[in-house]
């Protein structure tokens, strides 16, 4: 391209981008400092919302026991959720890709597609299927022996961490299998031909060179299960709150904004920064072997 | 005797066969080369001896025993990839060690013939690098080096350096053909470079359609073509439809206006096969027109209409005039380089 | 490629059917005869889906929610297709920071988005209202309307543009008769994955729908929240059929693995 056109074309780029940027900044950026915002606003019963700034929120989710005990219930339901992706959806992810073609498409079809289905719809499914002490996954597991006395699933942490696992399950494989198309197609009969058994073949060359995949994957998880609304809601019932719903009760319910609107920042901000740095630090793990 | 033998092997897909009816003796440190265009089943070939696929038919032997019984982990082979196939999350020295580690070889054992290995290739002092920070020639050493530090009974190469550029290529050919001369381990090149294959092996298997076309030295297979498709794949040829007269005496071949004492054995419609550097411009002969001249260094191609179809010719530049384009030319051959096969009439 | 061994099959097959279970059962349960939930059914009949005709507000959250979709994904699309075409061309300060910006809406949960559009359209007299409802999902599906685009815009050869322009074409002509052809089937998928995730989505809506502008995601949720009851699934049933229409209709302009290996980032 010719001097010229290169400065003629130098507002081009922002010209295109500028109405999506105003909408942005509009109604993305400020809403969100107004949240954060509203968090050191003052509540009360009869005078509603105050406009002033003080720490009583922030105070009140560092010294109730209630709130550190939510919190952590959120995060021990996301990592267990996370682990139960890796654990599963990694051998698939690889059983998968050994496939030919037509069958590979087909389930690849299957075991994605519940990604884009309703998560209301799909939760709903586990709520059927949970059913009380006498649900269907409850006699299956009986019948099988795996279990001599119904598991309560509903209402229960165990639920929510199945359902969710189920939910976020697409999203470890989609991760997992992006990985292995990196993979050399050759790599396992090159190292089958230096005497290397299956065992040795998935442990020191598929393995790592599928952590990246699997780490990033887990991130994914990590953080749609921490915000994970619907699943917790349906699941957990209103007994056991995650920091999204309780959230929406501060809202809706309670209509105590302010609060509300301090356990939304302090979620979304833990999030940001276990992401970047979770992120930052897969980088510069592989930073020598994946550019 | 033979060291390696593969046996009236084949290998069908589904009702698709990929090789047939392949046999071949390999004496031990032999160069052998299977050249064919890309689906000709050469690649096939090379995975059933590995043992990534196993032959439908018939038997691969290696000293006498039956190599397809034994598991691919077990064979003992080494095998360079048309992609290398590195272990990208390890250094080369750890590539080149996976095999001695996976044979037990001890740690100190292991650090000195990797090392030697690294340095045989050329890439002392690289053995800490990753293979992602290499250039495609320095993995290819790397692969080189993994394959031939587990003392391999037979070295596989899959077109090993279709994925570097012209020189660089050249250079390796070089350096492989060296290094197999040194350790003298049989081996096995798959290419569908007609040079590569003629300027690195003792013999070439020249396959087609999953079929032994000819197996010959460079020289034969060039020289002395076995079929149509040899001879068109290996190099430039001329192909004149000529016939065998035997009612005149002495018999007759006859290409156009160009003849010659007629060879024993055929008759009728013949096909004459000669190199475009084997026919020179004289005053009898096949008369044809020069279409274009074009100069390419070291040597003058032209491209004529003769009186038996289109034909190339090739003079070497010795200074020596040339004729023009446009001009009237009779084109000779001597009749020992000209090869001659029936031709079905039409 | 070495086979799979039968352990890894037995693997594949559990694997396989408890993925499509919960979904499965969804649908049979829709198919009920029975006044109540029970597992397995006995017996096939339309009844449920014949009763939603009289719950009017899921009819009523059913329009909504394709309302909303297709609004919100068309204007979304708007926004997004000169974005995308900048950043698939232009080399400028501040282009990576601005992808990151649009590309945020997947990383900020949705219980946050919801919580600050709650506050801000409350605050500006738009709370409830479906407009609020629009410029919400807008935001929140255009980085899947984006990231199509920008795939489309930077696979497209560019030469070709070249070509046309030194036909004679320029400005409006040649976007319209040259670039949208040619990126035409990355913006169609992008504004079916927009739809989807935008008919699909609860979290934030929750936040922001008032009696009236409930989508059918909301509506279920409020259903289900008091009692779980097959009439719920023969709803969830429907919507799956829609997402699934959708679906094809991906598959038909983009494939549909194409599509959902671009989800593979932190998502929403």
């Amino acid at each position: 391209m010719s001097a010229v056109a290169e400065e003629r074309n130098a507002r081009a780029p922002w010209a295109l981008t500028a109405p999506a940027l105003m909408l942005f900044i509009g109604v993305l950026l400020i809403p969100l400092a107004m949240t954060v915002m509203l968090s050191f606003h003052d509540w009360g019963q009869y005078k509603g919302i105050e406009p002033v700034f003080i720490l009583k929120n922030w105070r009140e989710i560092a010294t109730d026991p209630y709130y550190a005990e939510m919190f952590w219930r959120t995060f021990r339901i996301a990592i267990l959720t996370t682990l139960l992706t890796a654990l599963l959806g990694a051998p698939e992810a690889y059983i998968l890709n050994r496939m030919s073609g037509r069958w590979k498409s087909f389930f690849l079809l299957v075991i994605l597609g519940p990604l884009l289905i309703s998560v209301v719809a799909r939760t709903l499914g586990w709520a059927l299927l949970f059913g009380g002490n006498n649900g269907l996954v409850n006699k299956l597991l009986m019948s099988l022996g795996v279990i001599h006395s119904p598991i309560p699933f509903m209402f229960t942490e165990t639920g929510m961490v199945v359902a969710l696992a189920h939910v976020m399950m697409p999203f470890m494989v989609l991760s997992v299998w992006a990985a292995l198309q990196r993979l050399d197609p050759q790599i396992e009969n090159a190292a089958m031909s230096l005497g290397a058994g299956p065992i040795t073949i998935i442990r020191r060359i598929i393995m790592p060179q599928i952590m990246p995949g699997v780490l990033s994957g887990a991130i994914i998880v990590f953080s749609l299960s921490a915000s994970a609304f619907a699943t917790p809601a349906i699941i957990g019932g209103r007994r056991l709150k995650v920091a999204a719903t309780l959230a929406y009760d501060e809202f809706l319910n309670t209509l105590n904004w302010p609060l509300g609107a301090a356990v939304a920042t302090l979620l979304l901000i833990a999030l940001v920064l276990i992401v970047i740095g979770s992120n930052a630090l897969i980088e510069r793990r592989y930073a020598e072997v994946f550019r | 005797m033979a060291y390696l033998e593969l046996d009236r092997v084949a290998k069908q897909f589904g009702a698709q066969t990929v090789v047939d009816d392949f046999s071949l003796s390999v004496g031990k440190g032999e160069f052998i080369s299977f050249l064919g265009p890309s689906g000709c089943g050469k690649t096939t070939t090379l995975q059933m001896i590995a043992g990534f696929l196993d032959p439908t038919r018939g038997a691969i032997r290696l000293e006498g025993k039956d190599l397809t019984a034994i598991h691919p982990a077990k064979r003992g082979l080494g095998i360079v990839f048309q992609s290398y196939a590195l272990f990208p999350h390890m250094s080369a020295a750890e590539n080149v060690a996976f095999g001695l580690e996976m044979r037990g070889v001890p740690r100190a054992d292991r650090a000195e013939r990797v090392r030697a290995a690294l340095a045989m290739v050329g890439l002392a002092g690289y053995e800490d690098r990753h293979p992602r920070r290499m250039s495609g020639g320095q993995q290819q050493r790397v692969a080189l080096a993994r394959a031939l530090v587990i003392k391999p009974s037979v070295l596989l190469l899959d077109e090993p350096l279709s994925n570097l550029d012209a020189k660089l290529r050249e250079e390796m050919q070089i350096e492989l053909r060296q290094i197999q001369r040194t350790i003298g381990t049989t081996t096995i090149l798959v290419t569908h470079d007609q040079n590569e294959a003629m300027s690195l092996s003792d013999r070439i298997v020249v396959m087609s359609q999953g079929r032994i076309e000819q197996i010959g030295t460079p020289q034969e297979t060039y020289e002395k073509p076995a079929s149509a498709f040899v001879s068109q794949f290996l190099g430039k040829t001329n192909d004149f439809a000529g016939s065998i007269d035997r009612t005149a005496t002495p018999p007759r071949l006859v290409a156009g206006s160009w003849s010659a004492p007629a060879p024993a054995g055929l008759n009728g419609a013949i096909t004459v096969s000669i190199r475009p550097e084997r026919i020179g411009f004289g005053e009898a002969g096949l008369s044809a027109k020069i279409v274009t001249r074009i100069f390419q260094g070291n040597h003058w191609l032209f491209q004529c209409e003769s009186e038996c179809g289109p034909a190339i010719v090739i003079r070497q530049n010795d200074g020596t005039a040339q004729p023009a384009e446009g001009e009237a030319v009779r084109l000779a051959w001597r009749p020992e380089d000209m090869s001659v096969r029936a031709r079905a009439s039409a | 490629m070495r086979r799979n061994g039968p352990l890894a099959l037995i693997f594949h097959t559990i694997f396989v059917i408890v993925m499509v279970a919960p979904i499965l059962v969804v649908c049979l349960v829709a198919f009920t005869p029975d006044g109540f939930l029970s597992l397995p059914t006995n017996g096939f009949s339309l009844r449920w889906f014949r009763a939603i005709g009289n719950y009017p507000e899921f009819i009523q959250a059913f329009w909504v929610s394709l309302g909303l979709g297709a609004l919100s994904s068309l204007v979304a699309l708007l926004f997004a297709v000169p974005a995308a075409l900048a950043i698939a061309r232009y080399r400028f300060r501040g282009r990576d920071a601005l992808a990151a910006l649009f590309l945020s809406p997947l990383m900020i949960p949705h219980v946050v988005l919801g919580i600050a559009f709650l506050r801000f359209f409350t605050s500006t007299g738009l709370g409830g209202s479906f407009a609020a409802l629009i410029i919400a999902h807008v935001i929140i599906v255009f980085p899947f309307a984006l990231r199509l685009t920008l795939a489309a815009a930077t696979g497209m050869d560019r030469t070709v543009e070249m070509a046309a322009v030194s036909l004679g074409a320029n400005g409006w002509t040649l976007f319209r008769r040259v670039t949208l052809p040619l990126i035409l089937p990355g913006v169609i998928s992008g504004w079916a994955l927009a739809f989807i995730q935008s008919f699909d989505d609860l979290t934030m809506t929750v936040f922001l729908a008032a009696p009236g502008t409930e989508t059918l995601p909301v509506r279920m949720f409020l259903y289900i929240q008091d009692n779980i009851d097959p009439l719920v699934t023969s709803v969830s049933a429907c919507v799956i059929a829609v997402t699934l229409t959708a679906l094809i209709l991906l598959d038909r302009f983009y494939g549909l693995d194409r599509v959902l290996a671009g989800k593979g980032d932190p998502g929403r």
